[in-house]
């Protein structure tokens, strides 16, 4: 079934009675040609990609919760290509390219807005760095501009430019095309155009063992449904990528945190814009339903309880306060928790693994939505032909051996 | 917010004023140059990770200044115990058994 406004119409009239279900809900078979471990969002793009591109539908994704339940429905929907390196430009401006079609595409609305990211300067070292920033960024032919703080208060007439706050604003950098988009519809599109192309997404189905033949290559998944046969897995899993990984005997350069968001009560239209804070470890925009939505930084230590602790959202409302004097009677409605995966280059890892037919998608820390299309198009490359796809090539496991790590300070500053 | 043990302070003293440190029991080789490229690179970068019972670094910072070890349950955040640098990792794997 395509969405199109005939249907819409009838729909409405009919009272959003009569939609069919958007994925299918198999049985696991008892073999597939690919096994993708975690339907986030990354996941689901994955097994997309695989069917679209690479002609491959006996593809089977399976999570031990529901789709997009992980980090794919805990973030904050920002999405941007502003990084430094060349490796990270290439593959953060590659997602956003597919954003910006990726509606039509799936024909399915995923609410991209390309409403503005401005990351504020607080301090002399910040403003060379982010110059530095703008000045990779356009030389790559990625769009950042640099703004005076009355600039920037004129891109979001609520944010305070006073000189004598705790943490004056000095300058920003503004990337025009970055914005937000909805995280659930993004995992809901890529979840329905992979079914309808064959592909089978299997939910409460946890992975629990990878079985390995007489090589040392992958010869199946244990799940809590049984056994699966396959000869590729994907491992898509986010901040328990390690646990996962560890059924294949393969120890990863990663560590697990709490990350936090939380947002407001709905209010009418007051911020049009995303404005991100490293310094003071705040980030904010507003979502359709007029929630300000707000990420807070990592707990100190890892964990993997899928809370943060109230001091970090404290400390992120005192910067938001600041920043932002007119939502100070505002009350909270909701926090939570997600676990972010995160490498010590702040870079993911996307690529072959020392176990033939084992495959990894992760590290993707603090920043992940943003490259949910990107992340699944190259990664399906990778899976598919068995060699990394050019984008993916530097994000090797390898890189660690070698040295050529990919030091992205541009990742959200609270991954540092 | 954890409360935790230092034991250098014998005093339980709110996270805020510690430094997480990553897992414990991580040895540096004696001699750099005469390990493989993939030990060091083990050493320098891939860690446990683990979901349940893990061993860890903390320095209290805010206070004497020292590094010790904690053992912590990841899922539940619950502490177990804490130890000097140094000591050996005490047995609290029955305790943390579900």
């Amino acid at each position: 079934m395509r969405f199109h406004l005939f249907n819409l119409l009838q729909q409405a009239f009919a009272g959003n009675q009569g939609w069919p279900p958007q994925w299918r809900a198999p049985e696991p078979k008892p073999a597939y040609d690919v096994v993708i471990i975690g339907a986030g969002g990354h996941g689901l793009a994955t097994a997309y990609y695989l069917a679209k591109e690479h002609g491959l539908s006996n593809v089977a994704v399976i999570d031990k919760g529901w789709l997009g339940g992980g980090n794919t429905g805990r973030n904050t929907t920002i999405l941007r290509s502003n990084y430094l390196w060349e490796e990270s430009e290439a593959i953060y401006e590659h997602s956003l390219k597919i954003w910006e079609g990726l509606t039509r595409e799936l024909n399915y609305n995923v609410m991209y807005s390309p409403r503005g990211v401005m990351m504020l300067a607080h301090n002399a070292h910040e403003v060379q760095t982010f110059k530095r920033h703008v000045h990779a960024n356009r030389l790559a032919g990625v769009d950042n501009e640099w703004l005076s703080p009355e600039e920037a208060q004129a891109f979001c007439p609520i944010l305070n430019i006073s000189k004598s706050i705790r943490y004056p604003i000095v300058g920003a950098a503004l990337q025009r095309r970055g914005g937000t988009a909805r995280h659930d519809a993004v995992a809901w599109g890529y979840a329905r155009g992979a079914s309808l192309r064959g592909v089978d997404i299997i939910q409460n189905c946890e992975a629990t063992g990878i079985r390995r033949d007489a090589s040392g290559a992958v010869a199946g998944v244990e799940t809590t449904r049984g056994f699966i046969a396959t000869k590729k897995i994907g491992v898509v899993a986010a901040g328990h990528t390690s646990v996962v990984m560890s059924m294949a005997g393969v120890r990863m350069p990663l560590e697990s945190y709490p990350l936090q968001a939380l947002v407001s009560e709905p209010i009418a239209p007051i911020i049009p814009c995303v404005v991100m804070s490293n310094t003071i470890h705040a980030y904010m925009s507003q979502s359709d339903k007029g929630e300000l939505v707000i990420g807070a930084g990592t707990d100190a230590y890892t964990s993997y309880s899928q809370t943060g602790g109230l001091h970090i959202a404290t400390h992120t409302l005192d910067a938001i306060c600041e920043l932002f004097p007119t939502v100070r009677r505002l009350r909270m409605m909701r926090n939570w928790g997600g676990i972010v995966d995160c490498t010590p280059d702040r870079s993911p890892i996307i690529g072959k693994t020392p176990v033939p037919g084992l495959f990894v998608n992760c590290g993707w820390g603090t920043g992940g939505f943003k490259a949910t299309p990107g992340s699944g198009d190259v990664f399906a490359h990778t899976v598919a032909t068995g060699e990394p796809h050019p984008i993916a090539a530097p994000f090797s496991l390898d890189r660690f051996r070698t040295g050529r790590l990919i030091d992205e300070a541009a990742a959200a500053g609270v991954a540092h | 917010m954890l409360l935790i043990s230092c034991p250098y302070c014998e005093t339980e003293r709110p996270e805020i004023e510690f430094r997480h440190a990553g897992q414990a029991h991580v040895a540096r080789a004696a001699d750099p140059s005469a390990v493989s490229d993939e030990a060091w690179t083990e050493f320098l970068y891939f860690r446990d990770n683990v979901k349940g019972l893990a061993y860890e670094r903390w320095r209290h910072v805010y206070g004497c200044g020292r590094f010790f070890n904690c053992a912590r349950d990841t899922v539940s955040d619950k502490i177990f115990a804490t130890y000097k640098a140094g000591e050996p990792r005490p047995n609290v794997e029955t305790e943390a058994a579900p």
